[in-house]
């Protein structure tokens, strides 16, 4: 062992791994307790029913779904069904993503800091008090407006926008729009706080207005970024837009919730009946 | 020739992409708004407007009488509940799946150069499993979490349970995907070390592989935790427990302000646990 309160760990450095612990070796049992016990609070809180799920009821339940899975219904009908939902979901998700590009990027630039109230851009104001707090209004007003937009999940917006314009395709767009339009915000933001100072710097020296530094500055920087991070954003709102049927706002989710829904009131029609 | 002065405002080379890109975006574009049937005026006309006033003014001020909140403490812990045994099953799919759906540890690589070489059988069995975990996870993940609640909110009633399930799978799928992929990345040294001092399989999964990949292991576990619990608060809407269900009654009911005491709850604890988890990251 070395001596800890030397602190000279050139003499004998520890093998890794095999550090000297002292106190930390009890605060690593509390957390593994609390760890535990957060593990059967919330087993025995979520009404788990295992034995249940495996019962001979509950598996023969299962199996009948899945038998009733197959064949696949491949019907002109339902496949004709299938592809307008496809196409619907494509449409809800394009649209919704291209409205949150444009909440994203029209807020984003007022939520960042750098180009609010410091850095670079305003290290040659007079910091006076009332006019660094004039620049934070719109700051803390974005900041938080992204923040709302992005923490109310897809589904919520969802059914906000149905009770506002009711059922469709409409809604789930707007709610996509909305939610992404947070997410991309936030995202748009980080690659705000991360561009390279040189070109910027260089635009100052040579006069630009701030204005101007965005749009030659900045903006080449940032709007590949921005791109990428949207088509990112599509992607994930192609499933999201699949789901968002489920509170009636169109796309496929209508009609696998309408599918599944026909197929359990069938089937206990069915079960009643054998009973 | 391009000028290497201006290489952003070079002409020279005339790509037909740009303008087919845009044709192709624009159809796009008409054909999505016809499609969605975009009602514009909907939001301002006197029923949108109207129903827009409605929602607004009714979620000032948020319910927070004490008889309120205490309603709501039961669901917010199920939510959270919830998303813990989820993340718990997932990781009980993901990870032994997730191994068999390694390339490097299952199939090829230097761990079985030796057995399979001369056996095209055990090779085609071996491969087959991997095909087959690598199938399932796709599966259990392509199906999105809200549709496993909903049909295990039929197959097993009303309540967390279902929720728990829903989790489970889609979450399971995921982890296993991401955990072959972290396990694909390993660096083979240590276990060409292991193996030429005469480990056997499971030593080498235990003392190469495993210390590479853990801190990996959990702190993505953890991140998907996170999203576990945004999760698991929303399937409530297709009646799988938690805070969900409470939004959804509290919206039929139009009680908009129970539904923003509700969002503030949400995001009180989403915060929480973002904070926790990035807390417990830090210190990985």
């Amino acid at each position: 062992m070395i001596d800890e309160t030397s602190g000279d760990k050139s003499v004998a450095m520890p093998w890794p791994g095999h550090e000297p612990r002292g106190g930390a070796a009890l605060a690593n049992w509390l957390i593994t307790a609390g760890v535990l016990a957060l593990f059967v609070w919330s087993y025995y809180g979520s009404d788990i029913r295992l034995d249940e799920l495996f019962s001979r009821e509950g598996g023969g339940q299962i199996l009948f779904y899945i038998r009733k899975l197959f064949p696949p219904d491949l019907s002109a009908a339902t496949l004709q069904q299938a592809l307008r939902g496809a196409v619907e979901t494509f449409a809800i998700s394009f649209l919704g993503t291209l409205l949150a590009f444009a909440i994203g990027l029209s807020i984003v630039f007022f939520a960042s800091r750098n180009l609010m109230y410091s850095g670079l851009l305003y290290e040659m104001e007079p910091s006076e008090w009332w006019r660094r707090a004039f620049r934070m209004v719109p700051y803390l007003t974005a900041k938080s407006l992204l923040n709302i937009l992005r923490t109310i999940p897809e589904i919520v917006w969802a059914l906000i926008f149905v009770f506002i314009v009711g059922l469709g395709p409409f809604p789930g767009t707007l709610a996509l729009g909305f939610h992404t339009g947070g997410v991309l915000g936030k995202l748009f933001g980080e690659v705000l706080d991360d561009v390279d100072y040189q070109p910027i710097e260089s635009l100052q020296s040579t006069g630009a207005s701030r204005l101007q530094i965005l749009f030659y500055g900045i903006a080449p920087q940032v709007l590949p970024q921005f791109i990428s991070y949207t088509l990112y954003r599509w992607e994930v709102n192609i499933r999201v837009a699949a789901v968002l049927g489920f509170v009636g706002a169109g796309g496929l989710g209508q009609r696998i919730q309408i599918a599944i829904s026909l197929f359990l009131e069938l089937s206990a029609y069915l079960r009643r009946k054998a009973i | 020739m391009k000028s290497p002065a201006r290489p952003y405002f070079n002409n020279s080379q005339k790509s037909v992409f740009p303008y087919l890109f845009g044709v192709v975006f624009l159809l796009a574009l008409v054909d999505s708004w016809r499609r969605v049937g975009v009602d514009l005026p909907l939001l301002f006309e006197r029923q949108g407007r109207e129903n827009l006033f409605k929602f607004a003014t009714g979620m000032f001020p948020p319910e927070h009488s004490a008889q309120f909140l205490s309603l709501m403490l039961r669901p917010s812990l199920e939510t959270i509940q919830i998303s813990v045994v989820g993340t718990l099953i997932a990781i009980a799919i993901g990870f032994p799946f997730g191994i068999l759906a390694t390339r490097n540890f299952s199939v090829g690589g230097i761990l079985n150069e030796a057995d399979t070489s001369g056996a095209p059988a055990r090779y085609a069995l071996r491969l087959s499993i991997y095909f087959a975990s690598r199938g399932l996870l796709s599966l259990f993940r392509a199906i999105p979490e809200f549709v496993w609640a909903f049909m295990f909110v039929r197959a097993v009633g009303l309540g967390p349970f279902p929720g728990v399930l829903a989790i489970g799978i889609a979450y399971g799928g995921m982890l296993g995907k991401v955990y072959s992929e972290i396990f694909e990345a390993v660096n083979p040294r240590p276990l060409e070390a292991l193996q030429s001092t005469g480990a056997n399989k499971l030593q080498i999964f235990f003392y190469g592989w495993l210390p590479q990949v853990l801190p990996n292991f959990v702190s993505y576990t953890l991140y998907r935790w996170e999203c576990a619990v945004r999760a698991s608060a929303v399937l409530g809407l297709v009646g799988a427990g938690g805070l969900g269900q409470q939004i959804e009654i509290s919206m039929r009911m139009f009680n908009f302000n129970e539904v923003l005491t509700i969002l503030i709850i949400l995001f009180a604890m989403v915060a929480a646990v973002d904070i926790l988890s990035s807390k417990v990251r830090a210190v990985l």
